[in-house]
């Protein structure tokens, strides 16, 4: 295959309190391809959200390379980091917590179509309307504060956000976790739709194995800031071979064979 | 916000005593035409003598409501100018040093605790009797020892603030720190901030009075501190020439205080119905 989009390699941070020292990431390697869905899983403090983090340059990593789309990230600083932020994106967790309370859906939208010269300011009010269009919002959202706003419909603003710059990478942090299921299915599929139509590649940061199978190509599987196995997401979460994923399929619920055919 | 504020006892009074304050500073040039600092009669006229002169005259002849009524613009003036000085350069000062963290923080922090430990007033002194007095001067001086403590609020707020997800968020999209700072993140810290605002405009109308007072208010303007100086020379003999624009001093401190109570009362209501 072609160079990957990203290529992580001995990736490390270690967090300090006091006397108590955690290797939050301990040297980790791994590969996003362009277009495709690399799902990272893994227990609660395995390190994926770190990791995630250290890859958006949100966190110093300690040791280690990010080369993402042929720049080498962590040599970046100041104007050259803020532009090419443009190519990399993220969707947060919690959809109440990653905006300012302040803020209008169109004072979001327009802040990366400014910063990154994408639309002018004339252009500006078309081009969150297209933006709105794609994540299935009406456009007059665009006048609507963020605090009026549903869980759901907060996370599509933040993925149309993060659509903005027109990024070949967008690491969602457990953006599907703090929905309910069913708009968890709706965004998912708004997801899997958009990576066809726009060729974005995802890092997928979660613990929800079902959002693995129906939006993931690849599996990472982490635990105490290692990646302890990785494949293809048929073979691991038929037949994982760590401790870590195996224990991982075991905590699925599941469902009764006939409803589950259904 | 404003039925919230009407709604306490503090918040209506501080609120009728500085609108009273403020309708008789703007109408002083139609109350009183004639330059206050004017001789309009006998010298050390009693109040409550002449209708001419409700207040009386001091040693000089010049009418006592006259030089109160301008003397409420000065004061009111300083004090809010002071004071928006005072928060302005505070809040700012704060969040980039909260936000920047470092470096940056312990020197602006450093900055902010060499004037913490000279006391206010005599940072003024000094700075009007360097300066030499004059409207934006004495605002100056009285800024200068008052914006520590806005810095020291904002600052701590901002710590708070810059941990949230929305602020990372602002970063991933490519958004210059210092916008960061000031358009995304000193917005929010300011509502602590501003709960200090009423006790710095008091603090400043009495710096500004008791400079005045010690003759380092501008000389052509009437202010309440250089009525009171000016009446201290007869005091046994015309005690209502420092007794009057004080108890106006009082009544103003106490005003801006209460109203600010007011303020505080009014938005932390509001904060417990969400």
């Amino acid at each position: 295959m072609s160079e990957p989009l990203l290529r992580v390699a001995g990736l490390s941070k270690r967090f300090r309190r006091g006397d108590i020292t955690i290797d939050a990431v301990a040297g980790v390697s791994l590969d996003v391809h362009a277009g495709e869905t690399l799902a990272l899983i893994g227990p609660s403090g395995s390190g994926k959200s770190t990791l995630a983090r250290l890859i958006l340059r949100l966190i110093e990593p300690d040791a280690g390379s990010v080369c993402f789309d042929g720049l080498d990230l962590l040599s970046l600083r100041g104007a050259a980091l803020r532009a090419a932020r443009a190519r990399l994106q993220m969707v947060f967790q919690d959809p109440h917590a990653a905006f300012n309370p302040r803020a209008t859906v169109g004072r979001v939208l327009a802040d990366p179509l400014r910063i990154h010269r994408i639309a002018t300011r004339a252009g500006r009010p078309a081009a969150i309307a297209r933006l709105l269009e794609t994540v299935d919002l009406p456009a007059a959202f665009a006048e609507r504060p963020l605090h009026d706003l549903s869980g759901g419909q907060r996370q599509r603003v933040a993925i149309a956000r993060a659509l903005a710059p027109a990024p070949k990478l967008v690491v969602l942090d457990e953006a599907v976790s703090a929905l309910d299921v069913s708009t968890r299915r709706r965004t998912l599929a708004l997801l899997a739709d958009l990576q066809k139509s726009h060729g974005i590649a995802y890092l997928f940061v979660t613990h929800d194995l079902a959002a693995v199978r129906l939006i993931a190509h690849r599996v990472a599987v982490m635990d105490c800031g290692a990646v302890v196995e990785t494949g293809p997401v048929r073979a691991v979460v038929e037949k994982p071979q760590s401790a870590t994923a195996q224990a991982l399929v075991a905590a699925q619920p599941r469902l009764p064979a006939r409803s589950e055919a259904s | 916000m404003i039925r919230r504020l009407f709604s306490s006892p503090e918040g209506i009074a501080g609120t009728v005593i500085l609108a009273v304050l403020t309708l008789i500073a703007l109408a002083a040039p139609w109350l009183f035409p004639h330059d206050p600092l004017a001789i309009a009669g006998p010298a050390l006229l009693p109040p409550f003598h002449d209708p001419a002169h409700m207040l009386g005259t001091d040693r000089l002849g010049r009418d006592v409501l006259a030089g109160l009524v301008h003397g409420a613009r000065m004061s009111l003036i300083v004090g809010l100018a002071a004071a928006a000085a005072a928060l302005f350069v505070g809040s700012v000062v704060g969040t980039i040093a909260g936000f920047a963290g470092g470096l940056v923080d312990e020197a602006l922090m450093r900055v902010a605790e060499a004037f913490q430990i000279v006391p206010g007033f005599l940072l003024a002194l000094a700075f009007v009797s360097i300066a030499g007095p004059s409207l934006p001067v004495v605002v100056a001086a009285i800024a200068l020892g008052a914006w520590t403590g806005p810095a020291r609020v904002a600052r701590a707020e901002v710590l708070s603030i810059r941990e949230r997800d929305y602020v990372a968020a602002n970063r991933v999209v490519g958004m210059h720190p210092l916008e960061i700072a000031l358009r995304e993140v000193l917005p929010n810290a300011l509502p602590p901030v501003m709960s200090l605002s009423s006790v710095i405009v008091a603090g400043a109308v009495l710096t500004e009075a008791a400079l005045s007072f010690l003759g380092l208010g501008d000389p052509n303007r009437v202010t309440w501190g250089a009525m009171i100086a000016e009446g201290r020379a007869v005091l046994r003999s015309a005690p209502y020439l420092s007794i009057v624009p004080g108890i106006a001093l009082i009544v103003a401190v106490v005003g801006v205080y209460l109203f600010g109570e007011g303020l505080v009362e009014a938005s932390t209501s509001r904060r417990r119905y969400l």
